[in-house]
């Protein structure tokens, strides 16, 4: 066959959840910021800043499941199974800070704070499970004869529980480095002042991820540590540290859009080392994407709808990115 | 009823997809109606058309993120609850959800922004452009949606390789036999609901003394989409009963609570009765001689197959869609009694003073959503025991979990929505409460507190907190 249709399928999906995880990312942030900005402008303004976007950037975690539907029956189904608790709570986190958008500004003065809290707690429900699926799933599921074995609560691990954390961190730096392009006055000051922390924190979770995981797991070591993958890998850890050398000096200065692109790359990398360790499964630890392949005429179907349309989607998505562009004040909104 | 984890995924499945599907069908609704507004209101200048707009575009955006989050969670529950069958037939209904993702959620998405929050931020032509963007997509939504569902219900397009579905003819999975109906039914089902939640609100502020211009031409413009929609519905209905007629005979003798056939004689329409699957026939049934014929066959004697024609472990359960087609069937003709009541009331001119078609009209506001429940239950509950029709039992699709961990989830998503969507739908009837305003929106704006279009002076400022202090 000519075409590597899994090959590309992969490319895509990878490609949209990492685009979710960039622009849901600094979303989900706003609300795990919430909590260090009590005043209420502040949340307006932080909250202004995300909500003509934030629909648009949950559409690429449907096409993650969707696209896998597709592509993958298999690697749906076993990982949906394998992994239903903490989708769920996830699920139901994105519905209690998806409904705070527009219930926030509905409410009466004196129960807005119900919203917030919601928002807030949504937030962190939902990073926080995204993150536990996201360890559980590096850790690898028990699959005999297409059908996930294993417990109803395997995915409680020390390790899934850490990335669930590291998970929350990296979220907050990326709503923190959007703040900073998109505020002024005392909310830029704040998010300036959290961001170094805050990367110093992220730094150190992707310290601990990067020795956990080989020494948890000898394949993942080979796939690192063997010769010449050695050499191919090695500037993914060199940019790492070079990526976040810049985005300290920057914080150091009076940044802009700066810390948010260098932020967008340490979590790029972030997420191509954690690639590079499971490649080419989609199903950890030995569930190739081969393996898991839906019939061809599926995979070539979808594909065509793909290729032709995710441009355009690219294409309005900056427009109304560029419509809204510029820093969001005190009592200004969009209209 | 064991109450296993079969039986409790079909009640999760049933409760979320019942709440999610209230939200779509509003948008779909809504963003139509929002895009004639528009259409009205750049072509006329008349300032009517704008206050409508602004007053309707803020019940959308609640709505609108209501059926997002309720609806992200449909996409994962395939695979969460129905892990069977996302491998046996996602090669058929992931690419035509990844269809629908790409061609209308990203659609959507993307130019909703822009028609909460631009309209200073584009020039008119531009957010009217981003109007009729989202209302499109919420019509490619449900071609894509209604093509998948459809498919299920008359599979055709297909071949069966290693016990896994395989598309063969793309074009015949999703212009399959059931599909056209649906989507027909649907869409009007749709326009049928806002219509019906439309003039209730205009019903509500006339009977309050709220008479003013916009009121008004909110319930005319209700008034002709009922009259000439919801006549169109029930014959669209007979088209599609007879497709079913055509495809899924036993979920017709389900409806119709009819068991047998006997030589020769013409099969009665049993208007009300109580089918009773253990005894294999209906109670208390009030029959009309030779109308089932009538309507199904469209002939004096014609007969279709009774439900005892069915091995028992292949027939719907009859005493639930005999009932919820009724209702369905019930409502409908309300709204054409409601619509033709609006045409008299017109002709009379007395549309806006009559009070007892306005507590009619107030009355049937929510008629349309749950006609709207009825019929996909009839639909879905009339296509048991199957979850593709011939192809797969649901009790095979469902993934292999204990009913403890499905218990929760489904106890975790009942207190949820109930909360969550419970406080949406009171912002919504708030909202509408609020009634159009007659100035362009300074505040209060979708998601906005107040949504100035450039800084203003410090008393404008002040003025509006006040006002926000007050509303």
């Amino acid at each position: 066959m000519g075409i590597d249709l899994a090959l590309l399928w992969a490319i895509i999906i990878l490609f949209g959840i990492l685009m979710y995880v960039i622009m849901d990312g600094f979303d989900l942030g706003i609300g795990i910021l919430f909590p260090f900005m009590p005043d209420a402008h502040d949340r307006d303004v932080m909250m202004n800043t995300v909500a003509p976007v934030w629909d648009g950037n949950e559409t690429w975690l449907v096409l993650g499941g969707a696209g896998l539907l597709a592509a993958f029956p298999l690697a749906y189904a076993v990982i949906l199974h394998a992994f239903m608790l903490p989708l769920i709570f996830m699920l139901l986190g994105l519905i209690f800070r998806g409904v705070a958008f527009e219930f926030r500004f509905k409410a009466e003065p004196d129960k807005r704070h119900w919203w917030d809290k919601a928002f807030i707690f949504g937030s962190f429900c939902a990073t926080f499970f995204q993150g536990v699926v996201l360890g559980a799933y590096m850790d690898g599921l028990t699959v005999i004869d297409r059908s996930y074995v294993g417990g109803v609560l395997d995915w409680i691990t020390p390790f899934s529980i850490f990335t669930g954390l590291g998970l929350i961190v990296a979220y907050a730096l990326l709503g923190c480095a959007w703040l900073i392009f998109k505020t002024e006055g005392l909310l830029y000051d704040r998010m300036r002042a959290l961001a170094r922390p805050l990367t110093l924190v992220l730094l150190a979770v992707i310290v601990v991820i990067s020795i956990w995981t080989p020494l948890a797991h000898q394949a993942i070591a080979d796939r690192w540590f063997s010769f010449p993958n050695l050499i191919w890998f090695a500037p993914v850890p060199v940019l790492v540290a070079l990526a976040a050398y810049y985005l300290l000096a920057a914080l150091g200065r009076k940044p802009h859009a700066g810390p948010f692109l260098l932020t967008l790359g340490l979590i790029f990398l972030g997420y191509s080392g954690l690639g590079i360790s499971i490649w080419p499964n989609i199903i950890p630890p030995d569930i190739s994407i081969w393996d898991a392949s839906g019939p061809p005429q599926s995979q070539g179907f979808a594909l065509v709808g793909a290729l032709l349309i995710v441009p355009f989607i690219l294409m309005y998505t900056a427009w109304s990115y560029y419509v809204f562009r510029g820093k969001v004040r005190h009592g200004e909104g969009y209209h | 009823m064991d109450l296993d984890a079969l039986m409790l995924s079909r009640i999760q499945f049933g409760f979320t997809i019942s709440f999610h599907i209230i939200f779509p069908a509003i948008t779909i609704g809504l963003a139509s109606y929002l895009a004639v507004l528009e259409a009205c209101w750049l072509r006329t200048s008349n300032t009517v058309y704008r206050d409508l707009y602004h007053f309707w575009v803020k019940v959308f955006a609640v709505n609108f993120g209501m059926g997002v989050v309720s609806g992200v969670v449909m996409a994962y529950q395939f695979g969460t609850n129905w892990s069977q069958f996302s491998d046996f037939a996602g090669s058929i209904t992931g690419p035509l959800l990844a269809y629908e993702v790409l061609t209308a959620f990203f659609l959507e998405a993307g130019f909703l922004g822009v028609m909460l929050f631009g309209w200073k931020r584009v020039g008119p032509g531009l957010h009217f452009f981003s109007t009729v963007m989202v209302a499109l997509g919420t019509l490619i939504s449900a071609t894509w949606i209604l093509a998948s569902n459809s498919w299920m219900h008359t599979p055709q397009g297909y071949e069966i390789i290693n016990n896994q579905v395989v598309p063969v003819d793309w074009v015949a999975v999703i212009l399959n036999p059931s599909f056209p109906y649906r989507l027909v039914h649907m869409t009007l089902a749709a326009y049928l609901a806002t219509a019906l939640m439309v003039a209730a609100s205009a019903g509500w502020h006339l009977l309050r003394g709220n008479d003013s211009p916009a009121v008004r031409k909110m319930l005319s413009m209700a008034m002709w989409m009922l009259l000439l929609v919801a006549p169109l519905q029930a014959v669209v209905g007979d088209f599609h009963g007879l497709n079913t007629l055509k495809h899924q005979p036993a979920k017709i003798a389900a409806i119709e609570g009819h068991w047998e056939n006997k030589p020769g004689e013409a099969v009665p329409l049993t208007l009300i009765g109580w089918p009773d699957m253990k005894e294999e026939r209906t109670r208390f049934a009030v029959d009309i001689p030779h109308l089932g014929s009538l309507i199904l066959t469209h002939s004096w004697d014609g007969q279709f197959k009774g439900l005892k024609e069915f091995a028992p472990e292949d027939r719907p359960n009859s005493t639930v869609v005999f009932w919820t087609f009724r209702i369905m069937v019930g409502l409908g003709l309300l709204m054409i009694a409601l619509g033709l009541w609006g045409a008299w009331a017109r002709w009379r001119g007395t549309l806006y003073r009559q009070r007892g078609l306005h507590r009619f009209a107030l009355g049937m506001g929510a008629a349309g959503l749950v006609a709207l429940l009825a019929g996909w239950y009839t639909t879905e509950i009339g296509r048991q025991p199957w979850i593709i029709h011939g192809l797969m039992r649901t009790a095979d699709a469902v993934t292999p979990h204990g009913a403890g961990e499905v218990g929760l989830a489904l106890v975790l998503f009942i207190v949820v929505y109930f909360i969550l969507f419970g406080a949406g739908i009171v912002y919504i009837l708030r909202l509408i409460r609020t009634g159009p305003q007659s100035h362009e929106p300074q505040e209060g704006g979708p998601g906005e507190r107040r949504t100035p279009a450039r800084p203003m002076s410090a008393a404008e400022e002040d003025k509006r907190s006040n006002d926000t202090a007050r509303g």
